[in-house]
């Protein structure tokens, strides 16, 4: 019918957009960032039980320019937000942030002067893992949810979906690092 | 201090964090070295800071139990034990037998869990990988038996003033039996991997060495100070929970370099697996909650049933207990050193202050004694050593 009919056996066709998205999205580096509890479930994640390794993602990084995926594990204060803001302009392009846990995505329990209501004030998030801290399934969900995310990825332009918009509100704390 | 001659053109500043290779979160250093070598090393705190202290003056003393697990993440239930320590020290009670030694059963579990954490983070930083991951191999089983409790692995609240809300479920005791017979095999497992490694050896063998005089000056407690030759642990000094009652040994350590608190605190697990089989040993069935009518809410199938409890339930839950005016301090063996609550109460079911003495940022204050003089890759085998949790020198 089409171009298949041609090639040998053994090749598959596809388009460079699939590859592309399959080639990053099997292979996710995050970086070390672990902040407070959440860290820890996120070392559990990578060690023996939960293995993060079946989803391509236990290379952990020490520094951020080579790592692709920022997992924001923990609660993130008020003096912490401009160094998280400069190790994500740090990471290369193409990037993604999971934020883990409750602090991270809102504030969680600590809603007072110290704590940042939600890293999505000062750099964009994709996926939010709910938990207190989220148990190793829970962002392995999460990771699993990005991976479908990288999925739908477009190499013409900025990636269509709506949760990797400009910061949420205008006066992202650590917009000045 | 300077070996240089004219520093500005000989010595070097960096920055070492808050986002660093070395996982114990976000430390920021900042050191200044002549070459390789660390002649002055200051530690910036601040980056976690929480206003956890702060946060529990505007939320009733049950509350706030679910804040002090986020202090010390690694021994959640340690910090559970000093904060409902020193409120039943104000209110006097007088805690079950069954609590108590259930109490000192989950805080030596909790000890080990902490100590692995520790063992393979510090493992890592120094290059073995595999450590790590045997570590959390033991831990899991660890969190296994706070998700049987509580139903959370990492941060279960267990505690509660006056004991605890309900009794443990029936496979506890087999999980916990099970636990014991398997980890010492483990234990060895680790001590093969690094006790005699050469490499191991080198790097922590007479590097970071603090003497017992410098150590108490520091007002280091926990490993770090018996690491260094002091034999001081809060469950001796000042027992609570029960510790009076049972046999176990303080280690101490010779030199008071990094490979002696590093055998001090393997040591440590060995003696936590006897008190928990000593505790299973005498652990009979009983009531687990004080004998106090204000502290716990009623049986949940009668809160269910009859107009009463609901009202008493409500009253309890939204309203918090009261506690008589005055102050306490409570302090514990937590596996960082001793962990100490201060309370005071003014009388009404909100504390009017609370205070933590957190072992991790006093212990923090001897890294720049372990490191100046020494290469910038032992500052990293120090910091291991010293096993700090950010989450509590920051609070």
């Amino acid at each position: 019918m089409g171009l298949e009919e041609l090639v040998p056996d053994g090749i598959l066709t596809t388009t460079v957009e699939k590859m592309v998205n399959w080639a990053r999205r099997s292979s996710l580096w995050p970086a070390t960032f672990g902040l407070a509890c959440c860290a820890i479930e996120m070392m559990a994640t990578s060690a023996s039980r939960y293995d993060l390794a079946r989803f391509g993602a236990e290379v952990f990084r020490a520094s951020p320019r080579q790592a692709d995926l920022m997992i924001v594990a923990g609660r993130v204060s008020k003096k912490m937000a401009p160094v998280l803001k400069r190790i994500y302009d740090q990471m290369p392009e193409p990037k993604w942030v999971i934020s883990m846990g409750a602090c991270a995505s809102c504030g969680g329990i600590f809603n007072n002067y110290a704590i940042v209501q939600g890293v999505d004030t000062v750099v964009p998030v994709d996926v939010y893992v709910p938990g207190c801290p989220p148990r190793p399934e829970a962002l392995i969900y999460g990771i699993m949810k990005l991976q479908e995310k990288i999925d739908r990825q477009s190499l013409k332009g900025p990636d269509p979906l709506p949760s990797s918009e400009a910061p949420r509100g205008s006066e992202a704390s650590g917009s000045s690092a | 201090m300077a070996t240089a001659t004219s520093p500005e053109f000989k010595t070097i500043t960096i920055n070492m964090g808050p986002q660093h290779p070395s996982t114990h979160g976000v430390l920021r250093l900042v050191i200044e070295l002549d070459g390789e070598t660390v002649i002055s090393l200051q530690p910036v705190i601040g980056y976690l800071h929480t206003g956890m202290e702060k946060s529990m003056e505007s939320k009733t003393y049950h509350k706030s139990i679910t804040v002090t697990d986020r202090m010390d993440y690694l021994s959640p239930l340690g910090n559970n034990m000093a904060y409902v320590g020193a409120v039943e020290k104000l209110m006097n009670l007088t805690i079950p037998e069954r609590a108590q030694v259930l109490r000192v059963i989950l805080l030596e579990l909790t000890r080990i869990s902490s100590h692995l954490v520790w063992l393979g983070t510090h493992a890592i930083d120094l290059g073995a990988m595999s450590v790590f991951l045997y570590c959390f191999r033991e831990r899991e089983k660890l969190l296994d038996v706070n998700d049987m409790v509580a139903g959370s692995r990492l941060t279960p609240s267990y505690f509660r003033v006056g004991g605890f809300y309900q009794d443990v479920p029936d496979t506890f005791v087999p999980h916990v039996r099970r636990f014991l017979e398997e980890f010492p095999k483990a234990l060895a497992e680790y001590q093969n991997l690094l006790t005699k490694n050469r490499i191991w050896m080198k790097r922590t063998i007479d590097v970071g060495i603090l003497s017992a005089a410098q150590a108490i000056d520091l007002c280091l407690t926990g490993p770090s100070l018996r690491g260094s030759g002091v034999r001081y642990d809060v469950r001796k000094a000042m027992p609570y929970s029960g510790y009076e009652t049972y046999e176990f040994e303080v280690p101490i350590g010779k030199k008071g370099d990094v490979y002696d608190r590093y055998l001090c605190r393997i040591e440590e697990m060995k003696q936590s697996l006897s008190i928990v089989r000593q505790g299973l040993d005498r652990l009979l069935p009983g009531p687990v909650r004080a004998d106090n009518p204000y502290l716990f809410p009623a049986d949940r199938t009668d809160v269910k049933l009859n107009m009463e409890e609901l009202i008493y339930h409500f009253k309890i839950m939204s309203e918090g207990f009261r506690v008589s005016p005055g102050d306490a301090y409570f302090s514990i063996e937590s596996p960082k050193g001793e962990l100490g609550f201060y309370v005071v109460s003014d009388g009404g079911p909100i504390p009017h202050r609370t205070r933590v003495r957190p072992p991790s940022l006093v212990n923090l204050q001897a890294l720049s004694d372990m490191c100046i003089g020494r290469m910038v890759a032992d500052v990293v085998a120090c910091i291991g050593s010293i096993d700090i949790v950010l989450g509590e020198v920051d609070r």
